[in-house]
């Protein structure tokens, strides 16, 4: 993935010199290992400062939401789902981008690498499918099949299903992977084993909203759990409501989840928030047929009536 | 400098005695991080870290602290009375806090404990407790205590600062608060405190020169502050932020909170939650108006409070202790070592 940025920067020069687009949305390297910033470029020498590396896990689709400029945007697979989402609940319009595509290879997951080592990580490099750690008296390197981040282990889309131009030749799709495998382990367990895990999972979020803030889909200008009047869920960390606020935000994305896995990486406490989404994913899947993001042609179930819904309710 | 000397072990031992006298709260590792826990009768807190995840502040400070009750069931006698609830605040020691932090709760006081306001909970906390550091002999690649005035052996803020040399710690006395603990832990060994304090000093100078991260805060207090506040560059800064709470909640020195009452039923309680400068509800008015609409204009109040406004009201430094918390947590790097260099050298 590394040979991808002199691509990267060439579409991106081209694109600002023939003022085809007023910025492009790409990344810079991070202060600190395994994490880069999202950086927007308005003249070539911003763009001086791009990266693309297995860093890059932020979802850029983020950044799109009710942007007015003509905008450039690097997206990979998961990206593109996203920025087809945007396009179709009209948050941004398809006439104001151009997608330079990247066909991913998998971001790494910093937690998962930090767990792997006793002392500070203080440089992490990559090489092809190696990435390779140093820290105070250690240094090793890792298969990068080993460290992905959890969505990329089960991401059947690494290739963008949008774009205007790809930095690369696309990249072959992983085959014949239980891709629920986690999903099917909570949905075997009693309702009193569920419980538990679910309360273990959250018992250390401290509400920092950093989940729903770097997901792609939470764009409402104000969020439930922030509407004050009337207030529908309680501020403080009692178990009830941080409960309230996962539960709700993910049934928000039902049916629009991309499993890009921004969410995950986003939280300060390691938390995997897309244990929620996941299984609404898997259910749109099994109950409509439907991957979020994959097309401009079709509404998502949850937004389209058809006569011929499995439910009766809705008739 | 008096320093006493404490052999590892009488370590456990003095630490169970403390139960008599004390709440104990230390770091615990929990899942792949340390944070600070109360420890019950036999546990042990584990020094095996650089810092905690969470910053100890919320031993003083909790996130949700509920101040007051209530009832307005008008069969009862005082019903619509906000009633004070009874809280625990016997004496407490928090053992392992690394310097940055306990020098953090003095940054805090400047706001809980002025000569006009005195917030009664904070104050009474912050006075039961008694704080025994840890210096830090490996400081991490994202510590700049050293630039944000403080340090990893320093004192402000501590009670007793305990220094590991390996074949048995070294305990510098610094209040009365943190004699009396001695006492209490029964560490009460003599040691030549010329000798040890010449100890100290090296493995202090060695750990100082182990910080690889500064900033720069010279120039802060000279700038004009409409100049800051109108920079280009917070579009730029700006740019990646999500508006989250991460910076906040983990950050020592940030004291922000909202006040809520939540009611059942007739019953109800108010209570108080950490709040951030980065949440539009923040500063949203009851008019419907909200001052900081933007995004951008968020992440600039964050960085002006820390290291201009502050500057300027206290003349005592920035608001900002140098533990690289936001900087290692922040979803999308956004790096206050950067932002505080790109303010101290704004119009050079
Ligand atoms: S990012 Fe993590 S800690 Fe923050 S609200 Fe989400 S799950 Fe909770
Ligand atoms: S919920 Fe998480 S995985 Fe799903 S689109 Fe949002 S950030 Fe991505
Ligand atoms: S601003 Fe960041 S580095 Fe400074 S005290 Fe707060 S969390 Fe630590
Ligand atoms: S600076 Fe980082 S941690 Fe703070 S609100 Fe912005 S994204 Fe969240």
């Amino acid at each position: 993935m590394l040979g991808y940025i002199d691509k990267i920067k060439e579409t991106s020069n081209r694109l600002l010199k023939e003022s085809k687009v007023d910025m492009v949305m790409c990344f810079r390297k991070g202060t600190v290992p395994m994490i880069n910033e999202p950086y927007f470029a308005k003249t070539p020498d911003d763009v001086d400062h791009f990266v693309w590396d297995s860093n890059c896990g932020i979802n850029l689709a983020n950044y799109l939401a009710d942007r007015e400029e003509k905008i450039g945007i690097v997206a990979k697979g998961c990206d593109s789902r996203n920025i087809v989402t945007h396009i179709i609940e009209n948050k941004i319009k398809r006439e104001q981008l151009y997608i330079i595509g990247v066909p991913c290879r998998g971001m790494i997951d910093k937690h998962t690498i930090s767990d792997m080592f006793e002392g500070e990580i203080k440089e992490v490099t990559e090489e092809g499918s190696k990435i390779t750690v140093k820290g105070d008296g250690f240094k090793e390197t890792l298969d990068k099949k080993d460290v992905l981040q959890g969505n990329c282990t089960t991401c059947v889309n690494r290739n963008p299903v949008i774009y205007d131009e790809l930095v690369a030749d696309l990249v072959e799709e992983q085959k014949d992977l239980d891709r629920y495998a986690d999903v099917h382990k909570i949905e075997s367990m009693s309702p009193g084993e569920k419980w538990k895990y679910f309360d273990d999972l959250l018992s250390n979020c401290i509400r920092c909203y950093a989940c729903r803030n770097a997901c792609p889909l939470c764009y409402c200008p104000t969020c439930f759990v922030d509407e004050h009047r009337p207030q529908w869920v309680g501020k403080s960390i009692d178990p009830v409501d941080t409960r309230t606020f996962h539960f709700l935000r993910a049934y928000h994305c039902a049916g629009r989840c991309t499993d890009c896995g921004a969410c995950e990486r986003a939280c300060p406490m390691g938390i995997n928030v897309r244990m929620f989404t996941r299984k609404l994913e898997k259910d749109c899947m099994e109950l409509f047929g439907w991957e979020a993001g994959l097309t401009l042609e079709e509404r998502p179930p949850l937004d389209t009536y058809r006569p011929e819904d499995p439910d009766d309710f809705i008739k | 400098m008096k320093v006493i000397k404490i052999d590892k072990e009488n370590w456990a031992v003095g630490l169970e005695k403390l139960h008599a006298s004390y709440r104990l709260f230390g770091p615990v590792k929990e899942d792949n991080f340390h944070n600070f826990k109360e420890l019950d009768k036999g546990e042990q807190p584990d020094f095996n870290f650089s810092n905690t995840l969470l910053s100890p502040k919320s031993l003083v400070h909790p996130q949700s602290e509920v101040m007051f009750e209530y009832s307005l069931d008008e069969k009862q006698e005082d019903h619509h009375v906000m009633k004070e609830i009874a809280r625990d605040y016997s004496p407490r020691v928090v053992i392992g806090i690394r310097p940055c932090d306990a020098k953090a709760f003095l940054l805090v006081k400047r706001n809980f404990d002025t000569h006009e306001y005195k917030d009664p909970y904070w104050i009474k906390s912050y006075e039961a407790t008694t704080f025994v550091g840890f210096a830090c002999n490996t400081p991490a690649g994202t510590c700049f205590c050293t630039t944000a005035g403080c340090g990893p052996f320093h004192e402000d803020g501590l009670d007793l600062l305990i220094v590991d040399v390996k074949e048995h710690f070294l305990g510098i006395i610094i209040t009365k608060k943190g004699e009396n603990l001695l006492a209490a832990a029964g560490w009460n060994l003599e040691s030549d405190s010329n000798a040890a304090s010449k100890q100290i000093e090296r493995i202090k100078q060695e750990a100082e020169a182990r910080i690889t991260s500064f900033v720069s805060t010279d120039k802060l207090r000279i700038k004009t502050t409409m100049e800051l506040y109108d920079a280009p560059f917070w579009e730029d800064v700006a740019f990646s932020c999500i508006n989250c709470g991460t910076c906040t909640y983990l950050c020592p020195t940030c004291w922000c909170f909202d006040i809520q009452d939540e009611h059942h039923g007739c019953s109800g309680v108010r209570m108080r939650n950490w709040d951030s400068c980065m949440y539009p509800l923040f500063t949203q008015h009851g008019s419907g108006h909200n001052p900081r609409s933007k995004k951008m204009q968020r992440v600039r109040q964050r960085f002006m409070h820390k290291l201009k406004y502050y500057v300027d009201k206290y003349e005592n430094g920035i608001q900002c202790v140098g533990c690289g918390r936001c900087i290692r947590l922040c979803p999308v790097n956004i790096d206050i070592r950067r932002v505080c260099d790109i303010m101290n050298n704004f119009g050079d």
